[in-house]
């Protein structure tokens, strides 16, 4: 990951990037910025810590949490291999209503561990939005408060928005194992 | 809560507020705890109208997909259809038509006056003022009138396509707009004197259901719940999109964030989407509606049915898999929805079909803050509070 950081920082980055790599040198893996949006993708260790930093500083202020969600990205190769086989990648919109700028996070999470800390605390916005993305992924939010199913019944079984969940019938599909196909 | 010493506390009891329940305008369904009449807790429950939306889109080519947009708000498909069009022409990095702009802002406009319209009858006729909803229904029925000559459909309108519209307006059309922008301030003026000054609509909704400005940001409170609440924030100001900067308006902001307040900036909105509708008309350009790119938009008939690079350009886009294919990438679109903001996270693969899509509904987000909205009132602030969030199940669900 070493090259990529010393690519991006030849330029002049965003205030962002250039704040976030000050205050956490190891956390950013990716930055993009394709279409006029600002993307970087950081490690799940210290994401609690990452998220806090960007909400509280003065300058920057993203105090607002738009959307929480995920992608399954196990039929994107290309992407599968850039972040060392990580299955799902759990998203974060960010807003700053101040400077009226925008920020995506992005956080790969491999399927034998997945969980990552629930935002909860720092936005009470975060509770329902990582409800549905556990409910439709199986992802766990660490300390969240309620982690129930929302929109599935809470007797239900497998995780709809999984690429190896069929759009007809129930069940994930058992000949897709996704562990095994990328060892 | 209850300071009252001669008070004996009796055993609380559990009520099912829904999910059939009149007020609730959809199926969703809040559990209560009730100490008297007080609320003391409050659970809400939801997935009765879970459709799969996001699902589908993976299987649905992004013409396709608009079909699925009308079903979410179904109080303002119109916007729905032109927020989701937004973030593909995002991804594809096109510039649509001025016109077409310009009609889409028109329609969206117009969609936030029939869908606030049907919120204030409903939420009146909730809390016991039935007149209000014939003046309410009555303007939207206007409204649906013209949108159904202009799309074919009161509800199920799917009218934007990627890159364009489904067709031109209709001639009259200008002619039934201004009509109905002449004749809808007078029904408002009647709603203000039936309720801004009413005591029984005062009483019922001064003060219930208040959410501050801090509050309302952390709870990701959008459109006119987060302006009520005193937060000068509005997409068409901040992030203008699809020709807004254009156009003069006032974004109207509340003080005290509670479900009076969500009233008069909802009846404020009404007024500023007609002014904006009145300078769109007077401005309209001439011009194409499509971009001009075959790989994007169908051809024209003449053109299909006219030469063989028509007809091969037409067929593409209508065979499964040979469509619209953006390039692999990510997106995020979003739109100030009438009810909030309403966004679209869309994940291309490359292919003519969207690898993700992620819809950020905004009655989903308001919903979550029912509880701390109702927790320590009286049950009947349940109606009010709900009716002035206008909690659109389909959205809720998807």
């Amino acid at each position: 990951m070493s090259e990529e950081h010393e690519e991006t920082t030849e330029a002049q980055q965003p205030l962002v990037i250039q704040k976030v790599q000050e205050q956490y040198p190891d956390a950013i893996l990716d930055i993009s910025d394709a279409r006029g949006e600002l993307t970087i993708i950081v490690r799940k260790e210290g994401i609690y810590e990452l998220m806090e930093f960007l909400k509280n500083d003065s300058e920057l202020t993203y105090n607002f949490l738009a959307d929480v969600t995920a992608v399954d990205y196990s039929l994107m190769e290309d992407v599968l291999m850039k972040y060392d086989y990580a299955r799902f990648v759990v998203v974060y919109h960010l807003l700053s209503t101040e400077k009226k700028e925008r920020l995506r996070v992005k956080v790969p999470v491999h399927e034998k561990e997945l969980s990552i800390p629930s935002m909860t605390s720092i936005w009470k916005v975060a509770n329902w939005l990582e409800r549905e993305a556990y409910d439709m992924f199986g992802i766990t939010f660490e300390n969240h408060p309620d982690l129930r199913r929302i929109l599935m019944p809470d007797d239900y079984e497998g995780h709809p928005l999984r690429k190896d969940y069929p759009l007809r019938g129930r069940g994930e599909r058992e000949t897709f194992n996704f562990e095994e196909q990328n060892v | 809560m209850h300071t009252d010493s001669n008070r004996v506390p009796g055993e609380p009891m559990t009520l099912n507020f829904g999910p059939q329940h009149p007020a609730t305008h959809g199926t969703l369904r809040i559990v209560v705890e009730l100490d008297g009449e007080t609320v003391l807790k409050a659970t809400p429950h939801l997935g009765y109208l879970h459709t799969g939306f996001e699902k589908l889109g993976e299987h649905q080519d992004y013409n396709q997909f608009i079909v699925v947009t009308d079903r979410m708000n179904y109080l303002s498909p119109l916007s729905n259809n032109f927020g989701y069009v937004l973030a593909v022409e995002k991804l594809l990095d096109i510039q649509v038509p001025e016109r077409c702009e310009y009609i889409r802002v028109i329609l969206a406009e117009l969609s936030r006056i029939a869908d606030h319209m049907v919120w204030l009858g409903m939420g009146a006729l909730d809390l016991g003022a039935f007149t209000v909803m014939l003046y309410g229904f009555e303007e939207r029925e206007k409204l649906y009138s013209i949108f159904e000559k202009t799309t074919g459909a009161r509800l199920t309108t799917s009218y934007t396509r990627v890159g364009g519209l489904m067709r031109d307006i209709y001639d009259g059309f200008e002619e039934d707009v201004r009509a109905f922008l002449n004749s809808f301030p007078k029904a408002l003026k009647e709603v203000h004197a039936l309720l801004t000054r009413n005591r029984i609509w005062m009483d019922r909704t001064k003060g219930v259901g208040a959410v501050s400005a801090e509050d309302a940001i952390d709870y990701g409170f959008t459109g006119p719940c987060l302006r009520a609440s005193g937060v000068d924030w509005d997409l068409r100001k901040a992030e203008p999109y699809s020709s807004y900067e254009d156009f003069d308006f006032d974004v109207p902001v509340g003080a005290n964030g509670d479900a009076y307040d969500r009233y008069l900036v909802r009846m404020e909105e009404m007024i500023q989407s007609g002014r904006i509708v009145q300078q769109a008309l007077d401005n309209l350009p001439d011009g194409p509606i499509n971009v001009d790119d075959y790989k994007i938009s169908l051809p024209t008939k003449e053109d299909a049915y006219g030469n063989i690079e028509g007809l091969i350009h037409h067929f593409k886009i209508i065979m499964d898999g040979h469509g619209v294919q953006p390039p692999a990438g990510e997106v995020y679109g979003a739109t100030e929805s009438p009810n909030g903001e309403l966004g679209f996270y869309i994940v291309s693969d490359g292919s003519g079909k969207a690898y993700r899509i992620r819809i950020r509904p905004p009655s989903f987000i308001h919903f979550q803050a029912v509880p701390h909205m109702i927790e320590g009132g009286m049950v009947s602030d349940i109606v009010a509070v709900l009716g002035s969030l206008n909690i659109i199940a389909g959205e809720l669900d998807r």
